[in-house]
């Protein structure tokens, strides 16, 4: 062996009896056992990681030119586009990475209904992971703010007013949030310190939750089977291959390719028709006039269209307020997916008809929703979204039945491939 | 090392205590850092009465100001636009009893002149600022005689700013406080009955 490996191995050997290095090496990658039969839809988890360093390294430097106040803001964002040395690239990788993010955390959520991921023993997996999505929805929506333009405007306006339809204590706990009567430099302010500083560490912190979590009870798999309960000799799970190199060279490859699709968009449509940065954001903030248009960015409008088409009073409770409760219910029902499947089997493989039916009418309602969302009411599209909102829920309400109901196949032994 | 045995007894009592004490420390401690999030003192002070001049405001047109932040629109309403705004319709609160408005506004103009109108121009949805649309127009309804319509989630609203029924914000637009300093010139922010 050479002089500098032996100098790296001696290095190696003095953390090692300093810190549990090895150690964690081996629980996490070299001698984690992952099934051997996941397939495409496992590429999301790791491509997240992917697109959190990505957020985090251009939103470091994105920091060092960008100015947290009303009467600068926009400039300085324009400032980064037109003047500062590749800014333009920095920032578009940035606004880029934040719908890339959601659509590869929906792929990676959607993976979890297709095979059951969220069932026992990985309730706390899917737990955290949702935590996880609320403080990405909650970065991505303080983050729209800082660029200063009029759906940054109008868009704070309306998800902060949202919390006025509180009853008694909602117009106090608004301006608790905006720090003003309206939205103006001091939210603007606070909006800033959280999208860089409180909801990164948050978010880093679930990540660690979330895979220590993950590694503890070993991946699920597209059959849904344990690989657990049948081991070799060694201990060593049968259907299980250890997470490096195998996994680490499959993922290289999701890496690759994702980063492909990303550069295609951050060179040639960073805008994306308007669906990642939207028109009216490049008009600066104008408290006195909402654009005659205004909608969230794409990865909100299911639930934008759950709030829109809450239209009328119910129970003494007016619409508003519906409107506000079912879109709260609209994210929250997910934490409690665990315990609303009923079924025995894991994995839509050997699931029946029912549960492949209802699947498929949820994505179709949450798609239908999204689209809604993303245009200008009529009465007609509040009819169709009243409609989706009742099939998006039912998907909730019913799954304890229907699930039951439904009729399973034998889950095999062990994993197929 | 201690001969006598542990008295668990005063060992829970000990830890109680001092879990209680410093738990009601943190809460304390954490007051300030919640404060902090409410409207400074400098947001506060801003809220001053504004002034305006509504002598070149043409029948039928609308003019904004700005106070506290937000839009407050004028608008001198034809003498049809005002008859019709008596035939009411499909308002959900056409009485204005469950809105916001001082008690001279409290009829169906929402005004002291029935020819000027003084709205604040924020949707009571969730704080769009609707957009002036007078005319019959097919795009917001089939059957809109003219008035206030909200982009962001469809809501509609009457000449006086009254709201309709079926759509989703729950009241009347409102009425700031504001008084006639002289035939051309009011003043936004304070009334007669006292400013808010």
């Amino acid at each position: 062996m050479s002089f500098i490996g032996k100098g790296l191995l001696g290095l190696r050997d003095w953390v090692d009896d300093r810190f549990p290095l090895m150690q964690l090496w081996n629980d996490h990658m070299g001698s984690y056992y992952a099934p051997k039969n996941f397939n495409f839809w496992y590429y999301f988890g790791a491509l997240s990681l992917v697109v959190l360093v990505i957020q985090i390294v251009t939103g470091i430097w994105l920091v060092m030119n960008y100015k947290p106040d009303a009467a600068s803001a926009f400039a300085s964002v324009e400032y980064i586009m037109r003047d500062v040395e590749w800014g333009w690239l920095i920032r578009y990788m940035h606004s880029t990475g934040a719908s890339f993010f959601f659509i590869v955390v929906y792929l990676h959520m959607f993976r979890a209904l297709l095979y059951g991921s969220y069932k026992q023993p990985r309730e706390l997996i899917w737990i955290l992971g949702m935590f996880l999505y609320l403080s990405l929805m909650a970065e991505a929506f303080f983050g729209y703010l800082l660029p200063w333009g009029q759906m940054s405007f109008w868009g704070a306006q309306v998800i902060t007013s949202l919390f006025g339809a509180v009853p008694v204590v909602g117009e106090q706990l608004a301006e608790l949030i905006r720090g003003d009567y309206v939205i103006s430099d001091i939210t603007l302010n606070r909006f800033f310190s959280f999208h860089v500083i409180a909801l990164p560490f948050a978010i880093a912190g679930l990540v660690v939750l979330h895979i220590i979590a993950l590694h503890e009870v070993g991946s699920n798999n597209p059959d849904g089977v344990e690989i657990k309960k049948l081991k070799d000799k060694d201990g060593k799970p049968l259907d299980g291959i250890p997470f490096h190199p195998y996994y680490t060279v499959k993922d290289s490859v999701g890496v690759v390719v994702f980063l492909m699709i990303f550069a295609g968009v951050v060179f040639f449509a960073p805008e994306m028709g308007g669906y990642f940065i939207e028109d009216n954001n490049f008009i600066p903030a104008d408290p006195m006039k909402t654009p005659l248009h205004i909608a969230p960015v794409w990865y909100f409008t299911p639930f934008y269209s759950i709030l829109r088409a809450n239209t009328f009073d119910f129970f003494g409770v007016p619409g508003k307020l519906w409107g506000v409760i079912f879109m709260g219910l609209g994210t929250m029902v997910f934490f409690l997916m665990p315990w609303l499947d009923r079924s025995p089997v894991k994995s839509i493989r050997y699931r029946g008809v029912i549960y492949k039916t209802a699947l498929a009418t949820f994505v179709v309602s949450f798609l239908v929703l999204g689209y809604l969302g993303t245009l200008p009411v009529t009465e007609n599209r509040t009819l169709a979204a009243q409609i989706f909102t009742v099939v998006y829920f039912l998907f909730f309400i019913l799954m304890p039945l229907y699930t039951k109901w439904d009729k399973t196949k034998p889950v095999p032994e062990r994993v197929t491939h | 090392m201690s001969e006598t045995a542990v008295d668990l007894d005063r060992r829970r009592f000990l830890t109680g205590t001092a879990a209680i004490i410093g738990g009601i420390g943190a809460a304390t401690a954490a007051v300030p850092f919640i404060a902090s999030f409410q409207p400074s003192a400098r947001a506060k002070a801003i809220g001053a009465p504004v002034e305006a001049d509504i002598s070149a405001i043409e029948p039928g047109q609308r003019v904004t100001f700005k106070w506290r932040g937000k839009p407050v629109w004028v608008l001198r309403r034809t003498p049809e636009q005002v008859e019709a705004l008596k035939a009411g319709g499909t308002l959900r609160d056409p009485e204005s009893a469950e809105s916001e408005q001082p008690e001279f506004a409290k009829n169906a103009w929402r005004s002291s002149k029935p020819e000027f109108l003084v709205l604040v121009g924020v949707c009571t949805h969730l704080g769009c600022s609707p957009s002036f649309r007078p005319l019959p127009d097919g795009e917001v309804g089939p059957d809109w005689k003219g008035g206030f319509y909200c982009p962001c989630h469809g809501s509609k609203f009457d000449l006086a700013g009254r709201v309709f029924a079926g759509v989703p914000a729950p009241m009347n637009m409102a009425v700031p406080p504001y008084k006639f300093l002289s035939d051309t010139r009011i003043l936004i922010g304070e009334s007669d009955g006292g400013s808010t």
